[in-house]
């Protein structure tokens, strides 16, 4: 894991500075699909994992990721809050959400981070997260830059499109 | 571009029948990453996304789109590299 570096910005190459909040398996794909297609088109992209977030860098979680379907009336699973608030409602909603990706031939999420790093995409770990829930370095995969907001801010300055997911 | 009407030599072609975005332009882009400039990539797509966002890569990029042709509902890309990335 490395500091993050001062950002030599390139004037020609577009750059794509997303941020991704949430930790739902669901809310997981669209930085992903976003941060490789902008790096297919030639640009620098990078993601910055905060709150929940940050679980999609998590060596551990990242393969639990869960979509609920209490109070998710688009979810995977479309049924009463009272019915998704049983037990297995969310392991059920999540199973399905596999079952849309697996048959429409999408990558997983680990997939896609390895296709994200491949492409040189870079991923910021939110620090104040890390010390709000307890995450320690070594909990998070290789290869990301631990920074604040004043650091993804100055990348993120540098960037054509900017995105909150 | 060849002055006559001869179609172009492919240098690579890219299978991308049944798969969604992001990954017919992930596929394509990797593909024309190896080409070399003025090569042409023929590249075969399903996702009615496709048709939008294949030039959209090609203007990113710098590429050109040669043709495009639709073959029993697929659709078929033909896609000259560009100097860029």
């Amino acid at each position: 894991m490395t500091a993050p570096e001062a950002i030599e910005a390139d004037s020609r190459q577009r750059r794509l500075a997303l941020v991704a909040s949430q930790g739902t398996l669901d809310q997981a794909y669209p930085p992903f699909i976003l941060a490789t297609t902008a790096a297919s088109l030639g640009w620098e992209a990078g993601i910055y994992f905060t709150f929940y977030g940050l679980d999609i860098l998590h060596k551990d979680r990242v393969d639990k990721l869960k979509v609920a379907p209490l109070a998710n009336p688009a979810g995977p699973l479309q049924i009463p809050n009272i019915v998704g608030a049983i037990p297995g409602a969310t392991a059920l909603a999540t199973a399905t959400m596999k079952r849309w990706m697996d048959g429409s031939a999408m990558p997983t999420i680990p997939e896609f981070i390895e296709m994200a790093r491949d492409l040189d995409v870079r991923f910021f770990a939110c620090a104040t997260t890390m010390g709000v829930m307890n995450v320690e370095e070594s909990d998070l995969i290789d290869g990301c830059d631990i920074a604040g907001a004043a650091a993804f801010l100055d990348y993120a300055a540098d960037a054509d499109v900017q995105l909150f997911v | 571009m060849s002055q006559t009407n001869a179609p172009p030599e492919i240098a690579a072609t890219v299978d991308a029948s049944g798969l969604l975005c992001p990954l017919p332009v992930y596929k394509a882009a990797l593909a024309l990453k190896t080409m070399q400039p003025g090569q042409v990539l023929r590249l075969v797509t399903t996702d009615p996304g496709a048709l939008a966002d294949i030039p959209a890569m090609a203007n990113q990029r710098g590429d050109n789109i040669v043709s495009v042709d639709e073959e029993n509902g697929r659709q078929v890309f033909l896609i000259e590299r560009g100097g860029a990335s």
